[in-house]
């Protein structure tokens, strides 16, 4: 079933967990693929269910259904014992890289813990030595390997949330925002370490985001999610060139652009509300409560992913018409 | 060498110097120390030396704790039980740690049925008074000292079993367990690398006011003759043995209660005064959770 180029995979998961409120749908019906070498983007707003997604794909949340596949295996139900194994294979850069290190132990340790998880070296200087290169690899001086967490800057801190990413050589790195609680300055630096990696050592990203621009230079393909399901996927150019989703075109027009002559000219889609609440969504289409373009059928049908052109699909019933109606609308 | 774990103590023991309360108690508790373990020389003589023409002699000079109703030394006898005093709480502690701890680990950990059994026996246990649960333990398994550090063992387990879980409990939904269970790491290696350090400084804080509890439960046990037993010394059972005399021989009782008093009394001043040093580091802790998100 897998192509030989799929590194991970999942099939119309579900992650629901439940509440005293009633039942939160965080993921509702979300298949992707993440094929080997790629960085596929994920994004939405908060509440959309991407984090979720992206610990799913590790077993760090045990999905309600579908499937999960690691490496051409159905990992779904494996246990957690079970699971220790595949870590290797699947690693996970944080947000806040202050809380994803343990205040107790200096970072060399931490570098080292899938080293020592899975022996992958033989006693503690073979350890150290890759422990120092791994700092090489992420642009840190090797003496920091003795430091604590809170003597690192923030950035200091990601890359060092990065080093113990790789140090299991990961078919997959699962990129959970990893700028999104940096500095501006740092984000570039970051992006770029990330970028660098990548090429030097052909590495598979997952990138969860909550904007589209932070993915868009990154990414191969780009999946939008909004409210537990996918809405959009496509690439970064049929995305930014031809939205189809209503959702994604809002998104779109909040991203500013660099020319100020663009900038004067961009019509921007302001939608109502918040996203709804995940425990209870809306009928048919989940985004017709903020759609500027709604139709009546809309509340009626529950859209499905379809393919818009090669490779670019949508959730929507008026995939493409919608968004052409919403553009001339604000143009006037 | 620095670290978080390192410098933490460093910067405990710097705060605790500048705390004069901390600083008695830890005097006083280096005292009992030494007292506790080179109590058989200091001692002006031996422990068990009856000398019938000076029995109930008040303080004096050759006597400065004065003598028992046997003309027992009362000083020696002081001293030599403060041995007894710090087995009993070292040991009772170590025991009630040695089993509460691993206890609340498993229960705040897994969670779920294991945590339900768990608790519910440490509520059972928690719901007697204190001293009664030792008594009973004591009836069963006959009066003595390794009994009655069973016991108090025994009483204190539930407590320790509970700051553990509660501080486990915080510490699991930390991002950096989440991170250490991502990169494969055992339940076993989670608890003990990284939850069991996070939770430390509770654990040294209820571990030095326990302390003091277990020696003053002792001295009850004793009191009530179920502790040590005589001829041997223990500050409680000296206590029992003196009531007889409060009116002719006051000294008696005064002299062992005052060192009950002073042992308890350090124990507590330093565990309060950890518990101060030691807690802004559970604030960084519940910090470290709220930025996560």
């Amino acid at each position: 079933m897998n192509a030989p180029d799929v590194v991970a995979e999942l099939d119309d998961l579900r992650v629901w967990f439940p509440t005293p409120a009633g039942v939160v749908r965080a993921v509702d019906g979300v298949s992707l693929r993440v094929r080997r070498g790629e960085t596929l983007g994920l994004v939405g707003e908060s509440g959309s269910g991407k984090s979720t997604t992206g610990l799913a794909l590790l077993r760090l949340v045990d999905p309600t259904s579908g499937r999960v596949h690691v490496a051409g295996q159905d990992v779904t139900r494996w246990s957690r014992r079970r699971l220790r194994g595949l870590r290797r294979r699947v690693a996970m850069v944080f947000q806040d890289p202050q809380a994803s290190l343990d205040p107790r132990h200096p970072v060399g340790a931490s570098i080292a813990e899938p080293l020592v998880v899975h022996r992958l070296t033989d006693g503690g200087a073979a350890r150290r030595k890759r422990v120092g290169e791994l700092l090489d690899m992420v642009g840190l001086r090797r003496e920091v390997a003795e430091r604590h967490p809170h003597e690192l800057s923030g950035g200091q801190r990601q890359r060092v949330g990065i080093a113990r990413a790789l140090a299991g050589e990961p078919d997959l790195v699962v990129l959970d925002e990893p700028i999104a609680s940096l500095d501006l300055s740092v984000q570039a630096q970051i992006m770029n370490l990330l970028r660098g990696l990548q090429r030097d050592l052909g590495l598979t990203y997952l990138f969860i985001a909550h904007d589209l621009a932070a993915v868009e230079h990154m990414s191969d393909r780009v999946a939008v999610m909004y409210l537990g399901r996918i809405v959009e996927s496509g690439t970064p150019a049929q995305i930014w060139r031809e939205p189809a989703h209503p959702y994604t075109a809002a998104l779109l027009s909040a991203v500013p652009v660099a020319d100020p002559r663009v900038e004067r000219q961009r019509r921007r889609i302001i939608l109502s509300g918040d996203i709804p609440s995940p425990i209870d969504p809306p009928s048919g289409c989940r985004f017709r409560t903020r759609c500027p373009q709604a139709r009546e059928d809309c509340a009626d049908v529950d859209p499905v992913l379809a393919e818009v052109d090669p490779g670019h699909d949508a959730a929507c019933l008026y995939a493409g018409e919608a968004v052409r109606a919403m553009r001339t609308e604000t143009a006037g | 060498m620095s670290g978080a774990g390192q410098s933490a103590v460093r910067r405990a023991l710097s705060a605790l110097r500048h705390d004069p309360l901390a600083v008695t108690g830890s005097v006083v508790l280096v005292l009992l120390i030494v007292v506790g373990v080179a109590g058989s020389w200091l001692a002006p003589s031996g422990v068990n030396e009856v000398d019938v023409d000076r029995m109930l002699q008040p303080p004096s000079w050759s006597h400065p704790f004065g003598t028992d109703e046997l003309g027992r030394d009362v000083l020696s006898r002081v001293l030599i039980a403060a041995r007894v005093s710090l087995q009993v709480g070292a040991v009772s502690v170590g025991i009630a740690l040695a089993v509460g701890v691993p206890l609340g680990l498993l229960s705040g950990y897994y969670r779920g049925w294991l945590d339900n059994i768990l608790m519910r026996c440490m509520d059972v246990l928690f719901a007697f008074p204190v001293l009664l649960l030792a008594v009973a333990i004591v009836a069963v398994l006959g009066p003595g000292l390794l009994t009655a550090m069973i016991a108090i063992g025994v009483v204190y387990t539930p407590i320790f079993a509970r700051v553990t879980r509660a501080g486990v409990l915080s510490v699991r939904e930390q991002v950096f367990v989440r991170a250490a269970v991502s990169v494969g790491a055992s339940d076993l290696r989670i608890m003990r690398r990284h939850v069991l350090p996070n939770i430390a400084a509770p654990l040294i804080v209820q571990t030095s006011l326990s302390l003091a509890f277990a020696i003053l439960s002792e001295a009850a046990l004793s009191f009530l003759g179920l502790g040590v037993q005589p001829p041997d010394p223990a500050w409680g059972r000296m206590l029992y043995d003196g009531r007889g005399f409060v009116t002719e021989a006051w000294w008696l009782g005064v002299f062992p209660g005052a060192a009950i008093f002073l042992t308890v009394l350090a124990f507590n001043l330093v565990g309060d005064a950890l518990r101060d040093v030691l807690d802004p580091r559970q604030l960084t802790v519940s910090e470290a959770r709220r930025s996560t998100g």
